[in-house]
Order: C-alpha cells, then sequence, then structure tokens
C-alpha cells in the first residue's frame, strides 16, 4: 500500500507517523530512547517543557476515543503546543464539506500537525499525501489497518519490563482480525526483534495470510502462554463484525479469556497489557486485570511520553522555515 | 593565547572550585544545600567537588535538551538523558555547576528548567572555566579561572574517567 516511505524527510528525519512499516529498528530504537526524559517531564511539579511553543496541533477525531485523544492532547499540552479538538460529527462536514476542504481550511489557520483517528483503514496516510509540506501527520488509528503509537507505547512499556527485545515470547490474544493494534504491534516486535510472537483466538477472527507476519498461530490459549514473557490482551470489537463470528461472550471467556489459572502458564514475572478499553469478565478477568501483573494503567502512562517523543521528532528541525542562529554554551 | 593559559590545570582549577563552593556553604544550613550538575561536563565536575563536601542531600543532574532556543534549529540531542533533580527544590540553596561559561544561553535554559521543579531560595553559579563574551546577562559567583579565546577555539571537558580538558581549535557542534 505504501509504495513511497512519505514518513521521512530528504534528511531521514521523522515527518509523518502513519504505520510501523517502512521503519527500521533504528528509527524504532530512536522513538523509545526520546519517550524517556519525557516520562521524567510528568513527575515534576509543571509537568510541562517549552519544546514545541508556538506550534498548533489539530486532533482529527472521526471515530469515537478516549484514551488516544487525551493521551494525544495532553502530551502536545505538556510539550506547551497549542491544541484545538474537532470534532467531526459536529463539524462542518455535516454541511457537506469535503474533508481535503477541511483539511486546507485548517492549513490556512497555519497548523502545524494533524493527529487523525479514522475508521477508514489509509485515511491518515491519503491526508498526509494532501496535505501542505509544512503539516505533519500523525495516524492516530485507521480502521483495521494501523495505531502506530499504540504499537509504540507497548514496545516503551515492554523495554522498560524486559530490557531487552530478542529472547521475549510476546503472546497477542483475541481478535486479531479487526486489532489495527495487533496489526501495528506485530511489525513492532518483528522490527525489534524479538524471537517468538504467538497470535491465538478463535479460528474467525484471526485474518488469513498471517503467516507472512512470521507469528506462531494457536486457537488453544493455555499452549500459547507456556512460558510467555509478554501477554497482550485485545477488546473484541464488535463495532467492526459483521456476521456471526462468535458463539457468546461467555464462551468466547471460556475459551479465551484471561483468567488466573490460564496466567499460570506464562512465565512467573510476565506482564500482562491491554491497549484498552478493557471489558472485564469478556477478555480479561478483573483480578487480572487489577492484579500484580497487570502494567494495563501504565501503558495509558507511558502513552503520553511516547507521543510527546513522536510530536516533537516530527516537528523538529526541518519542520518549519525557522532560521534562528546561534546556539547553547 | 599565552603559555599560562594553555596549561590548565584542571585539579588546581577544582580545588579552586571546591574552595569557594566550601565558602559559600559556611553561612548556610546544609539540608537546606541542593548541588545539581549540568549534564554532561557540569555533572562530572559536580561529582568530584561533592565527593568531597559531605552533603546531606543527594546531587542532581539537569539536562537543559528540553529548555535549549535552538530546539528548532538543532533538534533534540538522539539521547537525551532525563534530568536527576531531588524532590522539592522550594526554599532550597543551588549550586548550579557547569564547566564552560560562554554565553549564558545554557544557564538560561538550565533556570527554566529549576525554576519547573520549584521555587528556590537562592541559585549561585559555579563554573570551572569563564571565557566571557556573554550574550545574556548571567554571570557566575564562583570561577575556577577566567580565561579568553579566539572565536574558533574551545575548551572540551572530556571524562568522566579521566576527567581532561582540551582545547579544540574548530568549534565543536552542538557543544552543550
Amino acid at each position: 500500500m505504501i509504495t513511497k516511505n512519505i514518513q521521512l524527510d530528504e534528511q531521514g528525519r521523522l515527518k509523518h507517523f502513519l504505520s510501523i512499516e517502512g521503519f527500521k529498528r533504528q528509527h524504532l530504537i530512536s522513538i523509545l530512547d526520546a519517550a524517556e526524559p519525557f516520562a521524567n517531564v510528568q513527575e515534576q511539579a509543571v509537568k510541562k517543557v517549552p519544546l514545541l511553543r508556538g506550534k498548533t496541533i489539530v486532533n482529527l477525531f472521526f471515530e469515537a476515543s478516549t484514551r488516544t485523544r487525551t493521551t494525544f492532547e495532553l502530551a502536545a499540552k505538556r510539550l506547551s503546543a497549542d491544541v484545538l479538538n474537532i470534532n467531526i460529527n459536529t463539524s462542518a462536514t455535516k454541511k457537506g464539506e469535503s474533508l481535503l476542504d477541511m483539511l486546507h481550511n485548517l492549513e490556512s489557520m497555519h497548523c502545524d500537525m494533524f493527529v487523525v483517528r479514522h475508521n477508514q483503514s489509509g485515511a491518515a496516510h491519503f491526508i498526509a499525501q494532501h496535505v501542505s509540506p509544512h503539516i505533519s501527520v500523525i495516524n492516530a488509528g485507521d480502521g483495521c489497518h494501523s495505531h502506530p503509537s499504540q504499537a509504540m507505547l507497548d514496545m516503551f512499556t515492554i523495554r522498560r519490563h524486559k530490557k531487552e527485545f530478542a529472547n521475549l515470547k510476546v503472546v497477542i490474544v483475541g481478535d486479531i482480525l479487526h486489532s489495527r493494534v495487533a496489526r501495528s504491534e506485530m511489525h513492532a516486535l518483528t522490527t525489534l526483534g524479538v524471537s517468538e510472537i504467538r497470535v491465538v483466538g478463535p479460528k474467525t477472527l484471526i485474518p488469513t495470510g498471517i503467516d507472512t507476519f512470521g507469528v506462531h498461530v494457536y486457537h488453544n490459549l493455555q499452549e500459547a502462554l507456556v512460558d510467555a514473557d509478554v501477554v497482550i490482551m485485545l477488546r473484541l470489537q464488535k463495532e467492526r463484525m459483521q456476521g456471526a463470528l462468535l458463539p457468546s461472550e461467555g464462551e468466547y471467556y471460556q475459551h479465551y479469556g484471561l483468567t488466573e489459572k490460564k496466567l499460570a502458564y506464562a512465565k512467573p514475572d510476565a506482564i500482562v497489557m491491554h491497549p484498552g478499553p478493557i471489558n472485564r469478565g469478556v477478555e480479561i478477568a478483573s483480578s487480572i486485570a487489577d492484579g500484580p501483573q497487570s502494567v494495563i494503567l501504565e501503558q495509558v502512562t507511558n502513552g503520553i511520553a511516547i507521543r510527546m517523543a513522536v510530536m516533537s521528532q516530527a516537528l523538529g528541525p526541518g519542520s518549519s522555515d525557522s532560521s534562528r542562529k546561534g546556539g547553547n554554551a | 593565547m599565552t603559555d599560562s593559559e594553555m596549561n590548565l590545570n584542571l585539579e588546581q582549577l577544582l580545588e579552586q572550585m571546591y574552595a569557594g563552593i566550601s565558602r559559600k556553604l559556611q553561612n548556610l544550613d546544609p539540608e537546606d544545600v541542593v548541588m545539581i550538575g549540568i549534564h554532561t561536563g557540569g555533572f562530572w565536575i559536580a561529582e568530584k567537588i561533592y565527593q568531597r563536601l559531605n552533603l546531606p542531600t543527594p546531587l542532581g543532574s539537569l539536562n537543559i535538551s528540553f529548555y535549549r532556543d535552538d530546539f528548532s534549529r538543532i533538534g533534540l540531542h538522539p539521547e537525551v538523558k532525563p534530568s536527576q533533580l531531588p524532590a522539592g527544590l522550594d526554599d532550597k540553596h543551588i549550586i548550579l555547576i557547569d564547566d564552560v561559561l560562554f554565553t549564558g544561553r545554557t544557564i538560561r535554559a538550565a533556570l527554566n528548567e529549576i525554576f519547573d521543579y520549584g521555587r528556590p531560595a537562592s541559585v549561585t553559579l559555579a563554573v570551572l572555566l569563564d571565557r566571557g563574551e556573554r550574550e545574556l546577562p548571567i554571570c557566575a559567583e564562583i570561577t575556577g579561572q577566567k580565561i579568553s579565546l579566539k572565536p574558533d577555539q574551545q575548551i572540551k571537558l572530556t571524562g568522566p574517567e579521566p576527567l581532561q580538558l582540551n582545547l579544540v581549535e574548530k568549534p565543536v557542534e552542538n557543544l552543550i
């Protein structure tokens, strides 16, 4: 789908962040490294640094989101950027304005970055191809395709707990078919050199051709969990399901819900992750979600640091015609 | 540049700083003093002096990358180390340490960052070398030595072990 990597500028610096595909290991590592000090900023009395002062970031959300939108907004605000939240349901698109006309209007207001969430795969990529050259586009989730900042915050969380990626066994459980998070994670984990990725779910929720990702497919959760270091649970995306893919939530929980009994097959220090929102008693037991191995809320906190890193890299040098002289000394 | 300036004696400069800081501390309650080194050179120097001072408060390190005034020109350093400051800088007397004081822009950024962590009672600037040519109204209370360099000369501190001062003939890019 992506023929030319428009995510990097001529100097190889981050311009748009649309999908994990197209990035090399060193790029992903540089985002993870950049996020570390931003995680500290959030523990300061004043949770703000002046890095993106004077920049304007627009949150363009065509699809419902609480966590992602608020963490992007907080990330921008903690970098001192100005943030516009555009609720598409009440915007002029309802009056018949086309998407591109709306974008060009926002460009005329001298905005610097669009953060886009859309239910159509490829939407952020389409927008990145049509905006003025000075604008950066960040994909905050497009259809079933990609959610790269979620994948990176998960990689950040994994690295903080496990240090190295190479020898990890990572299990991704549930609705792989509809999960843009799973797709981005499989790309990120592979790029970062994780040796064993296992995906597990009912046959109806595992996409065909998944073996091209180089992952191992399981249909039995206990078997998949043996010796696992990281367990990533996914939400059943009922809003995206067409037709009868599941017998019932109860039966799904029986087979694929993460319970203490099943988690005991994983390594004792395995961490349990979930991109949220969680459905207790559907894909995960409450005792696990709130238990000592759960890092679900840590993921939310880390999401802000990762988004600060991505935004500051994309709006760094070359993003405007600034030619200020002089350096620090 | 004269011979005496070429032969900068690091031990002597550190001794000079140590003496100045010790004098400063005589009038202060050690519990209220926080020593902070600016990453990286300033922190190496701060470590050396901190070892001899026996302060009850931990040594802080300050990375001013997020506060630089040239981010839009040169961007973030690829590996920014997080600042490590002791909790609660309110009402503390801060001894801020850097290796070379030049334009004053690093200290401007450092002060901004410190004030994001709290409201200190005072900030005292101590530097190993002051090469003058300030672009901002900033001065050091404690100085190892004042030197003058040609525009294409720079002093670079390498370390932490062994800690060494080097005269670089061409400007070093992005020297913090």
